[in-house]
């Protein structure tokens, strides 16, 4: 039987059904973790080579192009991979009206804290 | 006089906690408490960075915080989360690619996620100590 028949006219008129676009959340938690693999190990081995750093030292490290450019690119795949995740916990496990509450107040703080660090990094790397 | 437990109780599947753990679950909640726990671990990074941004004495604070036994029980918890985190999400990465799906493959990877986050838990620690002198 032809897929289209099952559904009424009204329903096709009104757009019902899939959005099409579901998968965009599933898709962008992997991307964001393919991008997370490289940055957070450059991170991790940063953090040990750098672990006796003076202030002066652990600046001077911020300013360069590299660890300031990976480190922005750093806090949004963090923070992105970091909402997508948590959406997904609080979906599962609040299935009272406050899910919808707390999903936008938990998007809200992980947005916040991108800008503020990326802020961080940037009000760094152009101290003169 | 009214009873409060219903006339004919409707029946329940079993939930989580009838069943026996097993590594595939373990490692499957683990993955998800880890990601929570490392969003913490995200909060202070960007505190990290704020330190040092206002000046060298509130990052000699948190420089002396992360330095103290409490510090530094939080970074090695912190440090396993990640790999943990990092090794469980690439064997996830790999399912999504449709690989490694028989029972046995799944309980290598699942081993292999321990010993290897385990393992770089440890490599990490030791070059930071050696580095340290």
């Amino acid at each position: 039987m032809d897929k289209e028949r099952m559904r009424s006219p009204l329903g096709g008129a009104l757009g019902l059904g899939s959005a099409k676009d579901g998968v965009e959340q599933w898709w962008l938690e992997r991307v964001t973790a393919i991008a997370l693999v490289p940055l957070t190990l450059w991170f991790v081995v940063s953090i040990v080579v750098h672990m006796n750093s003076d202030y002066a030292a652990a600046i001077a490290w911020l300013q360069t192009p590299l660890a300031a450019t990976l480190m922005v690119l750093l806090l949004t795949a963090l923070f992105w991979h970091t909402a997508l995740g948590l959406q997904v916990v609080i979906e599962d496990y609040i299935h009272s009206g406050l899910k919808l509450p707390l999903v936008i107040a938990m998007r809200f703080g992980c947005f916040v804290l991108a800008v503020a660090g990326i802020l961080a990094v940037l009000r760094i790397c152009f101290r003169s | 006089m009214a009873s409060f437990t219903p006339k004919r109780p409707r029946p329940l599947s079993p939930h989580v906690q009838i069943y026996r753990p097993q590594l595939t679950s373990v490692l499957s909640i683990a993955n998800r408490v880890t990601g929570v726990v490392l969003s913490f671990y995200a909060v202070a990074l960007v505190a990290w960075l704020f330190s040092a941004t206002a000046g060298p004495q509130a990052y000699s604070t948190v420089h002396d915080f992360i330095r103290s036994w409490f510090g530094q029980i939080l970074l090695f918890g912190g440090t396993y989360s990640f790999f943990l985190h990092l090794c469980g999400g690439i064997r996830h990465l790999l399912w999504d690619a449709v690989h490694g799906f028989e029972l046995r493959t799944i309980y290598a990877s699942g081993w292999t996620v321990l010993a290897m986050s385990a393992a770089l838990t440890l490599i990490t620690w030791a070059a930071s100590m050696s580095l340290a002198g």
